[in-house]
């Protein structure tokens, strides 16, 4: 692992820099197209309810309407992401399950006109009484979301792992707490948007998408298409954070208005409508219990959890395994019992958000942690890197662990954060509070079932060898895959950043890549494109060794210069030997693919969490809170990751940030408020309320030199796995501020005061 | 009041002129056309985005006689005869901003849409302040939302665009 790397390492300027500060840059809302009509969805404004009829006559009357369509004008067969649980249809048939649930769509000539046609729409409903209330959804009596789900369970599971009533009848300590998360929304700032069109049987649709092969592979399948006859683009993307991974009914409804007229459809969501379609983080109710030793080594756990699924499966079921799966990744314990319920409710389908599944329970079991550290004593830092997970171990639900610096991550934060000097000497109402966290590396196994390569990608150089163009299917929702991918396509060649090109995530012309999702393009994508660039160079050296009459294996090409490793003075550009090899051999091309090793274990369920490589991090937050309105002001964040070899240092650290920001908001600020009907009280940016520029503290973030052996030069993951920490962290140090738990996110200043005012007349009522 | 022209079916149009990154252009608008959408649909000019329509998130923020406002709060009849700067018009032949480039060399720049409207404020905020302190830079993007760096680099940028620098100090 020498680190002579030329391209890799450097805080190289984003490949699409100029581009986005200019304007310039293209996302799907902004391409125009001759003809074009607009489309919009008509949605439920019941919770629950049966329709009875739906007439359309009005609305096909109105100028400007060119066509309406409902359920009986589109295909029956009910689609999802998990494979196992396809429950949605793309307009509801006998009954609505949420509000903003699909009833029908229109296309026409103006965005005004659509509005115009849609209240034109008659449908006649039989509202149905509502499950609103998750905790309660598979009680006796309870109506039915799915008539084929019984007491409202869309997945169930029991795993035992060693033998944990054992473990905690011979533990010196047990204890049991629980907590409950609430729903959170991804709200990336450009909002959903697909533009559809035919070319007799082909179908092309541009889209907001974090992945272009699931999108075409779902398209396909419910239109009844070979996957070649259909083509998804990723044009710019603002944002995802798992918002945008499954195609919506912005694309099934999309095509079929544009196959009725003959033209492409624009179809999109508003800001109302993102917060209605939702797959926002899951709402969980978490009871833990932990074992300890009378140092605070953990001996068991047991983890019983309930989450809110909403109205239908989205990626859920993966969502509900996550929660349990990545709960024993940071501490190292042989006995762990997870029971999960995920249930269906009236309300939004929940999915994958930032940090899927694991940030509520890493909250809760973060929390429980500390109150298990104040039971006996110990320093919340000591008993962290008391339990740190090492490298090289197996995690009790079969995850193998390669690269870890764990302990080294709570270390270095110790020191950055003066963690020591802060517990002894910060005032009453001034706290600090740490976490730890892990993610996966790109997910062990593909969404659907296949034994496709993960990742794949082509470098094709130029003629003249002035340029190089890689292509990829990834696909770069603003983390910055196009950048990071093209300085490994170049340290792979030995070739310059500054000539590469990209051309990423469109279906007819980039290789397969399953997209941006679980943290996984620097290593998949990226080992696809290393091995693309290997057998360009390799291609290159050989054709220098003959213009050079030396042995290829004295070549070495670097930054677009070819010379010979033992001889002064011999050396080539890049670009007369690549362009030599296209006079002589024809184009000059790279080609590489990615598939995982087979991971896990054998259990049900085995699948999930598994990853070839994982990532950890520990968090350390200051807070002061006012005691009279119990108002919290965060004073740092200090943040260590263990995300092996950093590409590009700058790109790195703004993914910290990021995934910070999401957890910082989920902490205390962000929540999806329904009223008792199921309507969403806050689906506006304001009112949900983002945090803006002037409530984010200094953030201080740092990696440890870490090193993934089977990651390409050595990377893993980094763009999820600092929200993972947050929750906790944030509890934590308001716990250390003021001596109270918050056991339900978010721990608002409302929460924090009634808190105190509580323990106030406890102690007011022991003095007296 | 724009001179207003009624077609067969009786709805009103205004003739308006917009002075667009020094470019005058008259368009025919509706009176309750949104200025957001004029510039996005008519004029072609969709650096402007659209992330709310509600006037919070600041995607669509353009200069009005130098003053940055919510693009999607005014109709296009109110902007009548006034002096506006889209993204479009900061670079001035072919060479970024100052802000812009710092903006890049900042990585301060995630998935972009966002940015657009950032630098608008930004460049109003430097034109009326040019050695802001921190709290003045944060102060000025507050109306700007960004789901995805957490404002460190931008603030960074800013600053550094501030002082004359436009490559960080880590570079
Ligand atoms: S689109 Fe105008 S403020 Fe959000
Ligand atoms: S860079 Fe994505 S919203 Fe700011």
């Amino acid at each position: 692992m020498s680190d002579n790397h030329k391209v890799i390492g450097r805080s190289v300027p984003r490949i699409d820099g100029p581009e986005k500060v200019t304007g310039a840059a293209k996302y799907t809302g902004d391409l125009k197209f001759p003809n074009m009509l607009y489309g919009k969805i008509l949605t439920s404004p019941h919770a629950h309810a049966r329709i009875i009829s739906i007439d359309t006559s009005e609305a096909e009357k109105l100028p400007g309407v060119k066509a309406v369509i409902t359920h009986k004008d589109v295909p029956e067969l009910k689609y999802g992401l998990s494979p196992a649980r396809w429950d949605e249809n793309i307009f509801c048939i006998d009954k609505v399950r949420f509000v903003g649930d699909k009833v029908a769509a229109v296309a026409c000539v103006d965005e005004e006109t659509c509005y115009r046609a849609l209240k034109l729409i008659k449908v006649e409903y039989e509202v149905l009484p509502a499950v609103l209330d998750f905790r309660h959804a598979m009680d006796e009596g309870q109506p039915l979301v799915h008539e084929e789900y019984e007491r409202n369970i869309n997945t169930e599971i029991h795993q035992e792992f060693g033998d944990v009533d054992k473990a905690l009848a011979e533990a010196h300590h047990v204890r049991t707490d629980v907590f409950v998360g609430q729903r959170t929304y991804q709200a990336p700032i450009e909002p959903h948007s697909a533009i559809s069109m035919w070319e007799g049987e082909k179908l092309t649709i541009y889209s907001s998408t974090q992945s272009p092969h699931y999108f075409q592979y779902y398209i396909a399948r419910e239109f009844g298409m070979p996957m070649g006859d259909v083509r998804i683009i990723k044009p710019y993307l603002g944002g995802g954070f798992g918002g945008k991974l499954e195609p919506t009914g912005l694309e099934f409804a999309g095509a079929v208005l544009a196959k009725r007229t003959g033209r492409p459809v624009r179809t999109f969501y508003d800001r109302a409508e993102m917060f209605a379609h939702n797959r926002g983080r899951h709402a969980q109710y978490m009871e833990i219990t932990t074992g300890v030793d009378k140092d605070g080594k953990i001996l068991a756990a047991k983890a019983n959890f309930m989450m809110d699924g909403g109205a239908y499966t989205s990626l859920g079921i993966a969502s509900a395994y996550y929660a349990g799966a990545l709960l024993p990744m940071t501490y190292e314990f042989d006995n762990y019992q997870f029971d999960m319920f995920r249930v269906y409710t009236n309300l939004p389908a929940c999915g994958a958000q930032r940090g899927h599944g694991a940030p509520q329970p890493k909250y809760a079991f973060e929390s429980h942690l500390d109150n298990v550290a104040a039971d006996l004593g110990i320093d919340p830092m000591d008993i962290r890197i008391r339990n740190a997970r090492r490298p090289d171990t197996v995690t009790p639900n079969d995850f193998r662990v390669n690269s870890c610096m764990m302990r080294e991550c709570l270390e270095q934060v110790r020191e950055m954060s003066g963690w020591d000097e802060k517990k002894k000497n910060l005032p009453h109402g001034r706290g600090i509070g740490v976490a730890t966290g892990s993610f996966v590396t790109g997910a062990g196994y593909p969404i659907y079932r296949t034994d496709l390569p993960h990742a794949a990608a082509f470098i094709k150089v130029h003629e003249d060898g002035t340029a190089a163009t890689l292509y990829t299917g990834s696909v770069d929702i603003g983390q910055g895959s196009d950048t990071i991918l093209c300085q490994m396509a170049a340290e792979a060649m030995g070739y310059r950043y500054e000539q590469m090109k990209i051309v990423a995530a469109d279906t007819e012309i980039t290789p397969l890549d399953f997209g941006a999702y679980a943290s996984r393009q620097t290593y998949m994508s990226g080992a696809a494109v290393k091995q693309a660039g290997e057998e360009i160079k390799k291609q290159l050296l050989d054709m220098a060794s003959t213009m050079l009459s030396l042995p290829a294996d004295d070549l070495e090409c670097e930054e677009g210069v070819i010379f010979s490793k033992s001889r002064e003075g011999k050396s080539l550009t890049f670009e007369e030997v690549a362009r030599k090899h296209f006079v002589l051999k024809g184009p000059l091309l790279g080609r590489g693919a990615y598939t995982p090793p087979k991971l896990g274990g054998s259990f049900k369920g085995a699948a999930v969490g598994t990853s070839p490589a994982y990532s950890f991090g520990a968090q350390v937050g200051e807070v002061s809170i006012d005691e009279e309105t119990g108002e919290i002001t965060v004073v740092g964040i200090w943040d260590v990751h263990d995300c092996g070899k950093v590409i590009n240092p700058r790109l790195l650290h703004g993914q910290v940030h990021g995934a910070l920001y999401m957890g910082m908001g989920e902490s205390v600020w962000e929540e999806v408020l329904f009223d008792d009907k199921g309507r969403i009280r806050n689906a506006e940016l304001a009112n949900y309320r983002l945090l803006t520029a002037v409530d984010m503290p200094p953030i201080q973030s740092e990696v440890v030199n870490s090193y993934e052996p089977t990651g390409p030069w050595g990377v893993k993951e980094v763009g999820e796995g600092a929200t993972n920490p947050t929750l906790g962290m944030f509890s934590n140090a308001i716990f250390d501020a003021m001596g109270v738990r918050v056991n339900s996110l978010p721990l608002t200043y409302e929460k924090v005061w009634r808190a105190l005012k509580e323990k106030r007349e406890k102690e007011e009522t022991i003095a007296a | 009041m724009p001179q207003a022209i009624t077609d067969k079916d009786g709805v009103k149009r205004y003739l308006i002129t917009l002075n667009v990154n020094g470019d005058a252009k008259t368009v025919l608008v509706k009176g309750n056309a949104i200025l957001t959408n004029v510039l996005r649909d008519e004029l072609d000019l969709t650096g402007t985005k659209k992330g709310c329509e509600l006037g919070d998130c600041g995607s669509c923020t353009i200069l009005l006689d130098g003053k940055p406002v919510d693009s999607c709060l005014m109709l296009a009849v109110e902007a009548d005869g006034r002096e506006i700067t889209t993204i479009e018009g900061v670079a001035a032949n072919g060479r970024l901003d100052a802000i812009q480039e710092s903006m890049i060399n900042h990585a301060a720049v995630q998935c972009g849409y966002c940015t657009p409207g950032m630098v608008l404020s930004a460049k109003a905020l430097l034109t009326r302040n040019p050695h802001p302190t921190e709290p003045e830079v944060r102060e000025a993007i507050a109306g700007n939302l960004c789901r995805c760096t957490g404002y460190v680099h931008i603030v960074e940028a800013v600053l550094a665009a501030s002082q004359g620098r436009t490559a960080p100090a880590d570079h």
